[in-house]
């Protein structure tokens, strides 16, 4: 399984990603929405974890790029911030139940996507 | 007292201690007091000065005309008795002229005389002849004066004296009219003499002698209103013909005589017993007598004086009424000025409240995410170093690093659960509608509560019935209610008291009924009433706005729900939420946006 995961936290989503590894994801880390597009271009990814609040482009545009380039990949969202008006947008985009705020146990993010590459 | 208390407006009591822009704007006992003095004012001055100029223009009108009448009356009564005495000398001249000395020197005759006399104008005692020597040679009467000597009396003189200015003046007679005396037969009478020339220069006098029954009767039978007296009295001040009031016949008048005068005069003046009075006098020309016609003022006046006494209870009671209104109007115009004023006071606090409670929204919102980040590194760092230690076989038998490394976790967990309970406070301070767990609601409120319970050693006890479903309502409302509500059972308790939160279904399960009770000290019967009254707060100087509950009070209301209070003093106190089911259409609205 491959996933991408973007988030602007280099130290976090890199640890992220040595951990997904671990546990058998091929885990790809970028740290913004020029590099995520560039690699949704020339790799495939089952999933991307993305964070909302991204700088220069938010989290959910950057979901509408890549579903346009990649339309079989899904999502899960990742937020420090929880607001109202994010946990409305992303729940319609991916539905509420993808929508984690941070920090996450690896043990729920593992069952989330398992629910998601398996669906 | 507590029963004026009942009626008392508030704003008397009102004390604005609050300052900027919470500060009242009015002083409303001043306020009260102004409106009222000025209201008063401009009612009342013109009133009053109307009032009184009217009651001068009347009374002066009262008094003219009494003076007026007065002077009428004395008038009349000055020509009756001129014409009355006028007669009587007329009739005695005829005789002195029309008969001769000698005729009336016989005793016969000059009995006949008198006779004709009584038979024609009535009421002549004597008729007496005086010759040039002074001595009365005839006289006819019951008396017997024959041979008395005048030539010393005053009035003899008087008559005799060629130069005098006497009443034969006006009418061409020498005449003379006496004073009332009583005479040798001790009865009040007067006497006329007419003086006649004989073709041989000497003279004689015919004398009569008048009973004053008659000229009394004329005086009596004067219409004097207002308890008045008609009598005469002679230029040294003697009483002349009987006086109701003012002493006997042939007594001193009481008060002084008035001044001579050719016409008729009146004025007003007090009598010897203090009595306001009216005289009306006339000096009686060719005569000794002085009419005097005295009226008692008070009576005269007495049917003014009653009419005057209807109108000044008449004014008192518009007075009354006037005051009356004008209390009225301004305190219930006063007082729905404080009523908006504080109306306006408590909306500014409420929306003080609510961007302090957006505010905090925000901040926890910020202080969330700018944490929620780092926690997320520790959290993946801490979990890859357990991950590493779980995956590479020389740490995984390590325990006590796998332990330290957990407990990293578990602490970034927890603060995980704080910052998600920040957020969730946040989120739920925005306006809207939505399916609503009441447990949930609970829970969140206590999870910042639940530390400070443990160090006041405060019992909680949450008890949800089973039965009551999620139900439509606002979260973020019904949030703030409990933290009030909460708030409020915390303050009240001490050490080790109990707060329990208890929810049912009501009986036709329309409704969720929430109890949240205390141990606390409890609120006194007599400020129950007041409890949910803006700015009502027995905090005072401990920073108490006085304006919790009445919010509490206003949230409750806005999401369509009823709250009741029961309170013991020193037992506790107990808040009763009734919130429907359905969430009322109307604040539904109002609220606009329904969450998803």
């Amino acid at each position: 399984m491959r996933v991408l995961l973007v988030d602007d936290e280099e130290e976090l989503v890199s640890t992220l990603a040595e951990r997904l590894d671990m546990r058998g994801i091929d885990a790809t880390w970028v740290t913004n929405h020029h590099d995520a597009l560039a690699a949704v271009e020339q790799e495939d990814f089952d999933l991307a974890l993305l964070d909302v609040r991204l700088p220069q482009m938010n989290g959910l545009e950057l979901k509408r790029l890549i579903a346009e380039r990649r339309p079989e990949m899904k999502f899960i969202f990742l937020t420090g911030h929880g607001s109202e008006e994010d946990f409305k947008a992303c729940s319609a985009e991916s539905g509420p139940e993808y929508y984690l705020i941070k920090p996450v146990q690896i043990e729920v993010l593992m069952a989330k996507i398992n629910e998601l590459t398996q669906s | 007292m507590p029963v004026l208390d009942r009626f008392k407006p508030k704003f008397l009591d009102h004390h604005d201690q609050s300052s900027g822009m919470y500060k009242s704007l009015f002083n409303f006992r001043l306020l009260w007091k102004q409106s009222i003095v000025i209201t008063l004012a401009v009612v009342l001055l013109p009133l009053f000065t109307l009032a009184f100029v009217n009651y001068q223009v009347s009374t002066d009108a009262v008094e003219s005309e009494l003076l007026l009448r007065t002077s009428r009356l004395v008038s009349n009564a000055r020509r009756t008795l001129t014409s009355y005495l006028h007669e009587r000398i007329i009739a005695l001249n005829f005789l002195i002229l029309d008969t001769s000395f000698e005729q009336l020197n016989s005793q016969a005759r000059l009995g006949d005389l008198l006779d004709h006399l009584k038979s024609g104008l009535g009421e002549w005692h004597d008729l007496g002849l005086i010759d040039h020597t002074g001595i009365q040679v005839n006289y006819a009467g019951p008396d017997n004066l024959r041979g008395v000597d005048y030539s010393q009396q005053e009035w003899y003189s008087k008559l005799n004296y060629k130069d005098q200015d006497s009443y034969h003046d006006t009418i061409g007679m020498r005449s003379d009219i006496s004073d009332v005396f009583l005479g040798f037969r001790k009865a009040p009478h007067l006497v006329i003499s007419v003086l006649h020339n004989n073709p041989e220069g000497q003279h004689y006098i015919l004398r009569a002698s008048l009973q004053i029954a008659q000229l009394s009767n004329i005086l009596s039978h004067l219409e004097v209103r207002g308890d008045g007296d008609a009598f005469l009295i002679n230029h040294k001040g003697i009483i002349q013909t009987p006086s109701r009031y003012y002493g006997e016949i042939m007594t001193q008048f009481p008060l002084p005589v008035p001044p001579a005068s050719d016409r008729t005069e009146v004025f007003e003046s007090e009598d010897h017993l203090g009595r306001a009075i009216v005289t009306g006098y006339a000096y009686i020309t060719g005569t000794p007598f002085i009419l005097l016609v005295i009226k008692q003022k008070a009576t005269l006046m007495a049917g003014w004086e009653a009419a005057r006494t209807k109108l000044l209870i008449f004014l008192a009671g518009s007075v009354l009424a006037i005051l009356a209104v004008v209390f009225s109007i301004c305190t219930y115009l006063v007082n729905s000025i404080y009523r908006a004023d504080q109306n306006r006071l408590a909306s500014l606090h409420q929306v003080e409240y609510a961007n302090k409670m957006a505010s905090i929204g925000r901040l926890s919102a910020g202080v969330a995410h700018e944490i929620n980040n780092p926690l997320a590194i520790i959290n993946e760092k801490a979990g890859l170093i357990k991950d590493l230690f779980t995956f590479r076989q020389e740490y995984a038998n390590d325990h006590r690093l796998i332990g330290l490394i957990e407990a990293i976790i578990a602490a970034v967990d927890r603060c995980a659960t704080i910052t998600r309970q920040l957020l969730n406070f946040a989120r739920n301070i925005q306006v809207t509608v939505q399916k609503v767990d009441i447990r949930q609601v609970v829970a969140d409120v206590l999870a910042f509560q639940n530390k400070e319970a443990d160090y006041r050693n405060i019992e909680i006890k949450v008890a949800i019935a089973e039965d009551v479903p999620e139900f439509f309502s606002d979260r973020g409302k019904l949030q703030q209610i409990f933290i009030n509500l909460v708030n409020n059972a915390f303050a009240a308790m001490k050490e080790g008291g109990r707060l329990e939160i208890i929810s049912r279904l009501n009986d036709a399960g329309s409704h969720i009924v929430i109890r949240v009770s205390d141990t606390g000290c409890g609120i006194p019967p007599e400020n129950i009433k007041k409890i949910f009254e803006p700015f009502f707060t027995t905090k005072s100087g401990s920073g108490g706005t006085g304006l919790g509950l009445s919010i509490t009070y206003g949230l409750v209301k806005e999401i369509g729900g009823t709250i009741e209070i029961e309170s013991v003093v020193d037992r506790g106190t107990s808040f009763t939420i009734t919130l429907p089911i359905e969430y009322p259409k109307q604040q539904g609205e109002q609220n606009a946006r329904i969450a998803g």
